[in-house]
């Protein structure tokens, strides 16, 4: 995509999503506030009406998730945004849009959790986002941003994909994502034309039959074909697998961490490394689908894993599942609202160095 | 400058404290650096005590949150209580002078009270302290050019409050004189150790 980028801004994450949002031709979003992501709301009520998008605080979330299976039903591009208790409430709602195979945006700046939780960040939500969440055999396409500047790159990578593949897309960020100020530079405006939609129930012509969105396959032998291809989908989406390497080269302790703890991470591996530590970063950014493969290969290379998260450990199942067996993956977290401090993780770093006795430089 | 400045700025909700590090923040971009600015946010901005970390960097930032910094800009005194400690031995602590009962008492780093609510007093607006704050804290550790700063004035501030940028100048430049002053001063008389108080300035 040839997106051509104007001087940068300094804004908020939620802010520069809800711009990112409008530039890539947002057409409906509906919504309802919720702590730490209101002002994706805010903005897009403040600008998008006059950007030439429907924008419409629903009663309640469950309203908002379905508002958007109706507008993405008409082939509109459609989002809604939450946080954690606002998007367990439209797990249903996703459920229906998979199995009808309709694109949206879905934007989880998530707390910690159970419950109504805290509205400070978590990560508590990976297993939610990534395995389904709702009922049935189905996948979001999950993207986890780790800056302001990714939080609006990936609006636009969120709706390609979810409209190349109809299934909803997420981009799983945190509180601090969306509360923090960076740099950024903005997308260009229209860089993302929309594309056809044949299947949108817009009115039938006469040179076609009729376009039924359904989530209703009552016998089984047709269910069953709507699960294969499903499943056969979900297998062509392991394409678009994206992750970053910082590091990993030389790296004999390698650190997994997405979002906002991999930034952590990130720091502490170069703390590791001014003490001579050979530590190294790999950084998911599409949670589903899983990098899998780069994990496998590197689990060649180096001695050990940590994973970083925030929260009790739910991305390390993956990871194991990835190393299957062949190297130790140890687990730092934090839960509740808690992000664990660069010098934290650091101590664990050096404490798996310290029992595999590899020699500071 | 050192590679990457980390620093926190903290007072109660009103005092200005997320908007300084925004503007500092703000300058810094417009000179090309990177920069983080996270807030608190919740419930503490209600009332309570409210803080913003920034970090500016000549080079890519890994980490916006920290736990140690280089500097503290602190504008009362459960901030006081919190960040003290958190300040690296040889970095920088600032405060709000007509705030604090129980004043700094760490004697390695450099500490310099700045009555700054007394100076925006003086120039008829006590709510433009914060940006007397930032210009002692900028004389002391020039992070970003001043006029950076007053670049970023009108980026932060809307258009409505526009009219409010040559008071806002004058109390950036009330607190670098501020602090230069204190600086000629203690290099007068405070050239002794154990005084806490720096000699030489950084620019």
């Amino acid at each position: 995509m040839n997106q051509k980028k104007e001087p940068p801004r300094l804004m908020k994450g939620n802010e520069a999503l809800a711009e990112a949002a409008l530039r890539a031709g947002l057409q409906a979003y509906f919504g309802y506030p919720i702590t730490p992501q209101s002002e994706i709301l805010e903005y897009l009520t403040e600008h998008g009406a006059k950007r030439g998008a429907v924008v419409l605080q629903a009663e309640s979330e469950l309203a908002a998730i379905n508002m958007v299976y109706g507008a993405a039903g008409a082939g509109a591009r459609a989002m809604t945004s939450s946080s954690s208790p606002g998007i367990s409430l439209m797990q249903e709602g996703l459920s229906y849009m998979t199995s009808a195979q309709l694109p949206c945006l879905v934007v989880n700046v998530s707390r910690g959790g159970p419950g109504l939780g805290t509205i400070q960040p978590a990560q508590s939500d990976y297993f939610q986002a990534t395995k389904g969440g709702g009922h049935g055999d189905y996948h979001l396409i999950v993207l986890a941003p780790s800056s302001v500047q990714e939080m609006a790159d990936f609006v636009f990578d969120a709706f390609r994909l979810s409209e190349k593949y109809r299934n909803p897309a997420m981009i799983l960020a945190d509180g601090a994502l969306g509360q923090m100020m960076e740099k950024v530079s903005l997308p260009a405006e229209g860089s993302l034309p929309p594309g056809d939609k044949p299947w949108a129930t817009v009115g039938k012509p006469a040179s076609r039959e009729r376009n039924i969105i359904t989530s209703l396959f009552i016998e089984p032998e047709r269910m069953e074909e709507v699960n294969l291809h499903l499943q056969k989908k979900y297998h062509e989406i392991q394409q678009e697998v994206r992750y970053e390497e910082i590091e990993t080269n030389d790296a004999e302790i390698l650190l997994v961490a997405f979002g906002l703890a991999a930034r952590i991470a990130q720091k502490a591996v170069e703390l590791a490394r001014e003490k001579g530590i050979k530590a190294g970063l790999l950084r998911p950014i599409t949670l589903y689908p899983f990098p899998s493969q780069i994990i496998s290969s590197l689990s060649r290379k180096v001695i050990s894993f940590l994973v970083v998260e925030m929260n009790a450990g739910q991305m390390v199942e993956d990871v194991r599942l990835a190393v299957a067996g062949g190297r130790p993956v140890a687990f730092k977290g934090r839960m509740g609202g808690m992000i664990p401090s660069p010098e934290e993780v650091l101590e664990e770093i050096e404490s798996i160095a310290e029992s595999y006795r590899i020699p500071a430089v | 400058m050192h590679q990457a400045h980390e620093m926190i700025v903290s007072g109660f909700g009103g005092q200005g404290v997320l908007s300084l590090g925004q503007i500092l923040s703000y300058g810094a971009m417009i000179e090309g650096k990177e920069v983080s600015w996270m807030p608190s946010y919740g419930p503490e901005m209600r009332g309570g005590t409210a803080n913003c970390t920034v970090i500016v960097s000549e080079s890519r930032i890994s980490s916006p949150i920290v736990s140690r910094f280089d500097s503290a800009v602190i504008l009362n005194q459960p901030s006081l209580e919190k960040f003290e400690g958190s300040v690296k031995p040889g970095g920088m602590l600032f405060f709000e002078e007509s705030a604090m009962i129980r004043p700094p008492k760490r004697t390695d780093i450099e500490v310099l009270g700045v009555p700054a609510l007394q100076e925006a007093v003086k120039l008829g607006k006590k709510q433009v302290a914060n940006m007397v704050m930032l210009g002692a804290f900028l004389q002391r550790c020039p992070l970003v050019q001043s006029e950076s700063i007053l670049e970023a004035l009108k980026g932060v501030l809307p258009e409505r409050h526009h009219h409010l940028l040559p008071l806002n100048k004058q109390a950036l430049m009330a607190g670098i004189e501020f602090a230069f002053r204190r600086e000629r001063s203690s290099k007068r008389t405070l050239a002794g150790p154990g005084t806490g108080i720096p000699v030489e300035r950084h620019n």
